[in-house]
């Protein structure tokens, strides 16, 4: 059983308490330029999955308590969490740079573009 | 290899059965081979298997990071069966389960495959359609099924609950005669027995690290018992194809989750058959050595520790205990959990990729065991050929690009 803490309202909660969303940190590609997506991207959005052995950023639902949505970093291994955070939020900078493979590189990215701007 | 037969047994008792010899080699790598098969489960060991025999390619290894036959090769709950709702699907799921007939003969190894009978329960008037429509489909494509009443179902299993004032009253149901279960151990046992003896590496304890490449080609694989160097690598891991196809460069369309199962203590025989209920999500049959084995739904959140969280496996039992009150006075003797490889469509990958001599078979989900013999099959032709086989092809990886997708997941089966 796993327990969680809601980054919104704060309560702590059994895993049945709350909704499983799937990957973190994917955006929508069609939502900005929707005549200018190639298939590939699309796929890559719906199907594609960063499916990490170890460190993983994830999404879930407040469902009996705030309702809202929140991130979590979460060991698929040893099922420890390591942080909740919020929607609008990348995790805190420690684990960004623990992240491996493919979340290692998009934070990577993050960090660059933020940078450039 | 010795040939097993009574004569064998006969030989072999009169040593008190201390000499039989061992079932296979346990050789260290060669520093090359024609191909490396990732992973020693079902899968992995068939398509060795048929590389040997049906292609003559016998210079290949398979590399297993444990014991062959120690991921969900031994870790399911054993059912056979074809009854899926696409062409596509049930193309290759009977192709399997008509295997599965005549494995132990082909083997000369007794897979115990037991061809009980299937039946899918018809729990809300939704599901009843559902599954008609399914059997049409079935009967179309020459599967052996049709519906049954549920007083007929009830004729075959008398500890049924089938009254109609419960919450999830029983319709009716699909049934798959020819459905069954097979003992999963002799699966990969029979499969690794069948390869070694002609002629291929099966290397335990050999975890890969990492996939070289050579540009766009396949250069060979790292693994802890050093470099081994092949032009053809197909990846058969399971619930860890995303880390193996990590190393190679290519993204995968997979989620890995913990799917839970578990047997109660031995009772006498009740249950004669398989029986699903895909509406209240668990499924039950009776192992010969009297223990029922009940599987449910899968873990919802991303798990590669092959242990499940309680809930899960509680859903199962208490949806099952209106239908089967009697099971709720036993206890329980094991719980396991196994990690499945989901895909979006809840249909297998069977794929060339864009790496050339990379080849990937996965995306069984919570269905790879009845689909073992088939999908070895048909893998090895694809990987002696280069090119997909028939039956392989519309499983391919590009499939999610193009809009291809072989919808199961809410037509197909219960854990979906």
């Amino acid at each position: 059983m796993l327990k969680i803490t809601c980054p919104v309202c704060g309560i702590e909660g059994d895993e049945t308490d709350f909704h499983y969303g799937h990957e973190a940190h994917i955006a929508r590609p069609a939502t900005h330029d929707p005549d200018n997506v190639p298939s590939a991207t699309h796929s890559d959005y719906l199907f594609m999955r960063r499916n990490p052995r170890g460190l993983h950023f994830e999404r879930w639902r407040c469902d009996r308590g705030c309702g809202k949505w929140f991130h979590a970093a979460r060991d698929t291994v040893t099922m420890e969490f390591k942080a909740f955070y919020l929607m609008a939020e990348l995790p805190p900078d420690a684990l960004q740079r623990e992240a491996k493979g493919e979340w290692a590189e998009f934070f990577a990215r993050k960090r660059r573009s933020e940078a450039e701007t | 290899m010795t040939r097993y037969s009574i004569f064998s047994i006969a030989r072999n008792a009169m040593h008190y059965h201390k000499d039989w010899e061992r079932v296979w080699r346990s050789p260290n790598p060669k520093p090359e081979y024609d191909a490396v098969i990732v992973g020693a489960g079902g899968h992995g060991l068939a398509t060795a298997y048929y590389l040997a025999k049906e292609h003559k390619m016998t210079n290949i290894a398979v590399v297993e990071k444990g014991w062959l036959g120690g991921g969900n090769t031994g870790r399911n709950t054993t059912i056979i069966r074809s009854n899926y709702l696409q062409d596509a699907s049930i193309a290759i799921y009977e192709l399997s389960r008509g295997l599965y007939e005549g494995l132990s003969r082909e083997l000369n190894y007794n897979v115990m495959f037991s061809p009980r009978g299937l039946l899918m329960l018809c729990q809300t008037e939704h599901e009843l359609r559902a599954l008609k429509r399914t059997s049409h489909a079935n009967r179309l494509a020459g599967l052996d099924c049709r519906m049954i009443t549920a007083q007929e179902a009830k004729r075959l299993v008398p500890l049924m609950n089938v009254e109609a004032d419960c919450r999830y009253p029983v319709l009716g149901a699909y049934y798959q005669p020819r459905g069954g279960t097979a003992r999963h151990d002799a699966v990969a046992w029979g499969y690794a027995r069948g390869a070694d003896a002609l002629g291929v590496d099966i290397i335990q304890n050999c975890e890969v690290t990492g996939v070289r490449r050579n540009g766009q080609r396949i250069a060979g694989v790292e693994t802890t018992k050093g470099f081994i160097r092949t032009r053809k690598v197909g990846v058969v891991a399971a619930g860890h194809t995303s880390v193996i196809m990590q190393m190679a460069g290519v993204r995968m369309p997979i989620e890995s989750v913990c799917l839970q199962a578990l047997v109660s203590e031995p009772i006498k025989p009740v249950i004669d058959c398989v029986i699903m209920a895909n509406t209240v999500h668990g499924y039950i049959s009776q192992s010969d050595k009297g223990e029922l084995v009940i599987g449910g739904g899968a873990d919802p959140y991303n798990n590669y520790s092959q242990r499940g969280s309680f809930p899960a496996l509680q859903q199962t039992v208490t949806a099952l205990v209106e239908t089967f009150p009697f099971i709720s006075r036993l206890k329980a003797l094991r719980l396991w959990g196994g990690i499945v490889d989901m895909t979006g469509d809840r249909s297998p990958i069977i794929s060339l990729t864009d790496v050339e001599g990379l080849y990937v078979n996965c995306g069984w989900g919570t269905g790879g065991f009845k689909s073992i013999p088939g999908s070895g099959f048909v893998f090895a032709d694809t990987i002696a050929n280069g090119r997909p086989h028939k039956i392989a092809e519309p499983f391919s990886l590009n499939r999610f690009a193009e809009g291809r997708l072989i919808d199961e997941s809410v037509a197909a089966a219960v854990a979906h």
